[in-house]
């Protein structure tokens, strides 16, 4: 009976921490956010900034936004995986198997057998961008609308496809490049650097986007609705009533289900570039015929 | 004559920030293409209706990324460019 009660006491804990940091992130912007009643479309806020040797490194809402949204994803992991068990178990057992079973079968689909590992970091990219995109549900500034977070994440899915190519045979990765005629090799170069620019591209655009419209029809239908009613008695003209109703809508497209997408794109793009640039049967074949060379050599 | 220059910076990056969109007109027509084939590969064999969809969702994504190229140069033209174009001229001019 004791063990339960530590049991449940973990669970709270465990849920309490994952709160924590939303709370902690939405303290801070209040506090650091300047009072104007202007249209607000900027970057992110800047907190503090470190003076680095070479250049200042300033910590902004993005950094601490995504160390939240990681911090966040930690306990509601912790939290759904705890009391996991063989036979019997909890409910919330069930939601991660789920996962667990839908992103395996989602990177052998997309990638093939031999890519069988790559789905913790496929479920991670695309956890990590969901719930960053998600952030702006609760009012916080979405990391994955600063172009830098994406920005990271595509050059880590770069030296991915570039170690896989390397992987495949340096030289067959050199020979990549003079593809089919060797004075083609500046467009095979731009055409690799291309891939994870637009990654990132994609994704920012995307969500920066919805959040660019939002604002804009949304501070549309505050000026509008002034203008209607301004006549109203007392408090009444001050309630911006035109605000009802569209941008909800809006936020249902933009920050549900544009914000999911991406996520899933995301990781789908990387999975098959990340595939792609390593056919693991020609590798194979090829690697058995250098053997049966070698083979044929020796006698 | 400083106000004149810095009329000019302001609305000529705006203009430039309207003109970039026009790529937007690309990925819809492209896009709605995909859709409306989606649209007819469902009607032909609804049983594939999931496969036809994620492949469509995906071809969507890419097909955007071009209209994207174009909104990310307007957003740049609009929040970036005039400030600091403001900036060289302030500059050339002391």
């Amino acid at each position: 009976m004791k063990n339960k009660k530590a049991f449940i006491l973990l669970d709270w804990l465990y849920l309490l921490l994952m709160a924590a940091g939303p709370v902690f992130a939405i303290v801070l912007k209040v506090l650091y956010t300047p009072i104007s009643s202007d249209i607000d479309i900027s970057g992110a806020l800047v907190f503090f900034t470190v003076k680095m040797p070479l250049w200042d490194l300033p910590v902004t809402e993005t950094q601490v936004n995504s160390l939240v949204v990681i911090w966040s994803l930690f306990w509601l992991c912790r939290y759904i995986t705890h009391g996991i068990s063989v036979r019997g178990g909890l409910k919330r057992q069930i939601v991660a198997e789920w996962i667990v079973e839908k992103t395996k079968a989602l990177t052998t689909g997309n990638m093939g057998e031999y890519f069988a590992g790559f789905a913790p970091f496929v479920a991670a990219i695309m956890g990590l961008s969901a719930f960053s995109s998600l952030l702006t549900l609760i009012g916080l500034y979405p990391p994955t609308s600063d172009i830098n977070t994406v920005g990271g994440w595509a050059i880590l899915v770069f030296i991915l496809i570039t170690y896989y190519k390397f992987k495949c045979g340096p030289v067959h990765y050199l020979k990549s490049f003079g593809d089919p005629v060797p004075f083609l090799a500046p467009l095979n170069i731009i055409s690799e650097v291309a891939t994870p620019v637009s990654m990132a591209f994609r994704h920012y655009g995307n969500v920066l986007s919805g959040s660019v419209i939002s604002v804009l029809v949304a501070t549309a239908l505050q000026g509008a609705s002034s203008i209607i009613f301004s006549n109203l008695p007392g408090i009444l003209h001050e309630i911006p009533f035109l605000q009802i109703g569209l941008p909800a809508v809006l936020s249902v497209y933009f920050d549900l289900f544009s914000g999911l997408l991406q996520a899933f794109i995301f990781a789908m793009l990387t999975m098959l570039y990340v595939s792609g640039a390593f056919p693991a049967e020609d590798y194979a074949a090829r690697k058995a015929a250098r053997k049966a060379k070698r083979a044929g050599n020796n006698k | 004559m400083m106000e004149i220059a810095i009329g000019i910076i302001l609305g000529c990056c705006a203009l430039g920030a309207g003109a970039a969109m026009i790529a937007g007109i690309g990925p819809g027509i492209g896009e709605g293409n995909a859709v409306a084939k989606a649209c007819e590969a469902i009607g032909r064999q609804p049983e594939c209706k999931g496969d036809v969809t994620t492949t469509m969702l995906m071809g969507c994504a890419v097909a955007e990324t071009t209209g994207l190229y174009a909104l990310v140069i307007a957003i740049l033209l609009i929040f970036v460019a005039p400030g600091r174009f403001v900036d060289i001229l302030m500059n050339s001019v002391k």
